[in-house]
């Protein structure tokens, strides 16, 4: 029997696998945006995500909202705890949101050039934060929980340990990758084979990263892989997981890009799926006592009435919204075309 | 320093900031749902190019509401952590609603309705504006649910040290949800319309798009003049009643009374002093308070001596900010009025120096709305959730001193860089104006 706080620790990870997905390829395609050098490349690379991206950051908005009603006490640790983090992640989001607009009203081709880099670095940046912080939570951090109330002993430094930054890296990878193939449905010609090698850069990069951090996680956070080894769920999983990494260079090759970004989408939900299986059901594991203190889908949530409501609510606006995004990326569907209402 | 002040700072100059964009946006966006539909609709060429024009600035201003907006998301948990933990079963759910029902619809139709010009319908292109306002006005509506739960908490128990959600349609419907809802959207269409009529009055000045220009202002005008005119009555009243009874210490702070009376003055100019409390050179309609707020001019109103002094909010600052947003409130029902009666006799156009004053009125209603948030917000201090918890208490503890101020004077710096660079785009677009008209309309 599943339980309210299961099914919203899905919905969480529901949440985060599609913006994973769909600002994903934003971020990827800002990473490319720094290093390229031709003007009306650039342009066509912001136009390709100008219409949807900020669609896309709901899924960051809304995911944040979800874990601050279902699982509040993880939305104030983890938060506050990661402040100094979270305050420059805002300094760059903030900055990229206003990128394309700006870039808009701009006249001259410098001033659209400082946009193309606002949106370039401040894509680069939270690409790389976000593993970051996963990273940190897989390892564990270090809070207590002292007459009931969750101490935390968070500091800035120590958010920087080289795990972190691997897995910082192996998310940064897995983004550049989303990035370039999204990019290979949008882009024709020269333009197009100059994505097509950032895609399967980015899928070398991923996989060996995504290796050697497998492998560093069972020396660093060997508690992720208790008792997840004999789950069915575990293995289904991880077949997808290698049906999306063996098709993807595949794909390229034949150039079925719509396929294959469709598998490197079934990549990243895998990944997310596969850590969210073995912390299951830890939300915050603890590096002080893993047993006592970490923050649980139970210790850590609202009310069962609370989650109930809040399921209704997400059963009756989550469809709808999935309903009309599919309708906007069909409007938008094909080859970037350059009008006068184009960034 | 205190990082208990600093985190306040921090929320008020934050949310301040971003809460000059959510108003234009929305008034702004359900002016375009009309202009569009006349444009679409008649095949009117002057209102297409109006609506063409602001639905390049709507994107404008969208961008950095967004971008204000992601701070705001994050900081209940990044710098109010106690709070976030003890109110968050029923705090966060309107967030989350907010997300799911608004902010979705909002975003994802500007991009078709900014881009969608050359690549659907009209009808569709219409839609999306109308999805825009539709989507803006929910995430309005949803964020002040939360916002009027902490003034007027409702449906909730306190369980588990903390406040758990037992009735969601009480706690969304509190006492203040609607009153606060309608107040602010009101206030939002004001804000949009004097937008409007300052480009066009700049315009008629210069004389530059004069055509276009005076279809703007004579839409506008009369926009913002039915705005404000709900604005004072019902909104303001009504909001201002609910005051009276669910936070009767803000209700004595922001209108002056400082002792407990029979048929209450309102006080319509002071100077408030604090210590003691006083109000310096009073001008007073007596009975007219206590008529306003309980149908009765001779019903007791209770003055700040009836409360214990660590349970009023600070005097002055609430009552010089909603006594200003008031004035304005005044102000902007005279100058829409004037501006109407001159429309009628087909003057306006030709009055430079009225359209001066029009242009110059242009950021007022968002100082007005500045106001109504410190008086809201400061009034209901020393309380994060009335009654229940205290400010105080609700600070992030992990949170140092150093580590706010850093954030602080990086949102400061952010913050000015954004606005200049907001105003200068915006100042140029405006100087350049709509498109010229051809005599045809783009089909
Ligand atoms: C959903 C909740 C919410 C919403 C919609 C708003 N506020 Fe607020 N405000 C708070 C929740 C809050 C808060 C978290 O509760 C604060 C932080 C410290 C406090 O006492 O209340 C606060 C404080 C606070 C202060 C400082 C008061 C003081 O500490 O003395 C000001 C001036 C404002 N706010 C102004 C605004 C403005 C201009 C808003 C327009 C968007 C606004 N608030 C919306
Ligand atoms: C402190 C509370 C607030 C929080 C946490 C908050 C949060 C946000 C966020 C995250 C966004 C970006 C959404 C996107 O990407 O589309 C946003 C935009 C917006 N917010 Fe707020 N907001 C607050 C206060 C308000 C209030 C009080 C209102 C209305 C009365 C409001 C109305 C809007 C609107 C209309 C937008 C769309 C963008 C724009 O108008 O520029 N917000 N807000
Ligand atoms: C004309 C007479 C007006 C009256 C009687 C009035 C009344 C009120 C009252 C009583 C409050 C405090 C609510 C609280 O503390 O909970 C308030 C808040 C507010 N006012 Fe006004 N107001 C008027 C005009 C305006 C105008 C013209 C604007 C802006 C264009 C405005 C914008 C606001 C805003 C944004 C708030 C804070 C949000 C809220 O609590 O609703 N008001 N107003």
């Amino acid at each position: 029997m599943i339980d309210l706080n299961t099914i919203w620790f899905l919905l969480v990870g529901v949440l985060i696998i599609g913006y994973a997905i769909l600002d994903g390829f934003d971020l990827g395609v800002g990473v490319i945006q720094l290093f390229t050098k031709d003007e009306k490349e650039r342009q066509i690379n912001i136009n390709a995500v100008g219409p949807v991206w900020d669609g896309n950051e709901v899924w960051l908005l809304t995911g944040g909202g979800a874990l601050f009603a279902a699982f509040p006490v993880v939305y104030a640790t983890v938060f506050s705890g990661f402040y100094l983090a979270f305050m420059l992640l805002l300094f760059f989001l903030i900055f990229r949101a206003v990128s394309f607009e700006f870039r808009k009203f701009s006249e001259t081709a410098e001033a659209k050039k400082k946009w193309d880099m606002a949106f370039a670095i401040g894509s680069t940046v939270p690409a790389l934060l976000y593993g970051v912080a996963i990273g940190n939570i897989m390892k564990g951090l270090p809070i207590e929980i002292v007459d009931g109330k969750v101490v935390s002993k968070i500091t800035f430094l120590g958010l920087l340990n080289p795990f972190a930054i691997l897995i910082g890296l192996t998310g940064f990878a897995m983004f550049v990758m989303q990035g370039a193939i999204y990019l290979t449905m949008k882009t024709e010609g020269a333009h197009q084979e100059k994505v097509i090698k950032w895609a399967n850069g980015g899928w070398i990069a991923f996989v060996a990263l995504y290796v050697i951090s497998t492998i560093a996680t069972l020396f660093v956070a060997p508690h992720l892989f208790q008792g997840i080894l004999n789950n069915i769920l575990f293995w289904t999983v991880f077949l997808l997981l290698l049906a999306g990494i063996i098709y993807t260079p595949i794909g390229l090759k034949s150039k079925k890009y719509g396929w294959t970004f469709l598998a490197s989408s079934v990549t990243i939900a895998a990944v997310i799926g596969l850590l969210a299986i073995s912390l299951y059901p830890n939300l915050v594991p603890s590096s002080i006592d893993l047993e006592k203190f970490s923050l649980t889908i139970y210790n850590a949530s609202s009310s069962q009435y609370t989650l109930k409501t809040m399921l209704i609510i997400a059963l009756i606006g989550m469809p709808v919204v999935i309903g009309y995004t599919i309708f906007i990326y069909r409007v938008f569907k094909g080859k970037v075309i350059i009008t006068k209402d184009s960034y | 320093m205190d990082p208990l002040l600093l985190a306040r700072l921090q929320f008020a100059l934050t949310v301040g900031f971003h809460f000059l964009f959510p108003p234009l946006t929305i008034g702004l966006a359900w002016m375009l749902v009309i202009i569009e539909a006349i444009g679409w609709k008649k095949k009117d060429e002057i209102y297409a190019k109006i609506g063409k024009f602001f639905g390049k600035v709507l994107g404008l201003i969208f961008a950095v509401g967004v971008a204000t907006g992601i701070v705001m998301e994050f900081q209940f948990g990044t710098n109010w952590s106690e709070y976030s933990k003890f109110v968050g079963d029923v705090f966060g759910a309107p967030l989350a609603a907010e997300g799911v029902f608004a902010f979705f619809l909002e975003s994802t139709f500007l991009g078709l309705y900014i881009f969608g010009r050359e690549r659907v319908s009209k009808g569709v292109h219409w839609f999306s504006i109308l999805m825009v306002a539709v989507g803006s006005t929910i995430s309005a509506f949803w964020i002040l649910v939360a916002n009027s739960w902490q003034q007027t908490p409702a449906g909730y128990v306190i369980q588990n040290n903390r406040a758990e959600l037992v009735d969601f349609w009480a706690a969304v419907f509190n006492p203040s949800t609607l009153p606060r809802f309608f107040h602010t959207f009101g206030a939002s269409l004001i804000s949009g319309s004097f937008l409007m009529t300052g480009v066009a009055a700049y315009w008629l000045i210069r004389n530059k798009h004069v055509e276009i220009a005076k279809r703007a202002i004579n839409f506008s005008i009369i926009f913002g003049l039915i705005a404000s005119l709900l604005e004072l009555f019902p909104f303001g009243h009504e909001h201002a009643k609910q005051v009276a009874k669910t936070q009767p210490e803000k209700f004595a702070a922001i209108q002056g009374l400082y002792k407990t009376q029979e048929g209450a003055p309102l006080a319509i100019f002071a100077i408030p002093g604090t210590k003691p409390p006083k109000l310096h050179f009073p001008v007073e309609i007596p009975g007219l308070l206590s008529w306003l707020a309980f149908g009765d001019i001779n019903a007791e109103i209770k003055g700040i001596n009836e409360f214990p002094p660590d349970e009023i909010p600070p005097l002055w600052l609430t009552f010089v900010s909603y006594h200003n947003m008031v004035v304005l409130g005044l102000y902007f029902i005279f100058v829409t009025a004037l501006a109407a009666y001159f429309i009628k006799k087909k003057t306006l156009y030709e009055k430079k120096k009225f359209l001066k004053v029009l242009l110059w009125s242009t950021p007022l209603p968002l100082i007005a709305c500045q106001l109504g948030w410190i008086a809201a917000e400061v009034g209901r201090q020393p309380w994060i959730v009335y009654k229940l918890m205290k400010t105080r208490d609700a600070v992030s503890i992990t949170v140092g001193a150093g580590e706010l101020l850093f954030s602080i004077i990086m949102f400061v710096l952010i913050y000015i860089l954004l606005l200049s660079i907001f105003l200068s785009l915006l100042f140029r677009w405006i100087k350049k104006g709509p498109e010229p008209l051809t005599g045809e309309v783009a089909q």
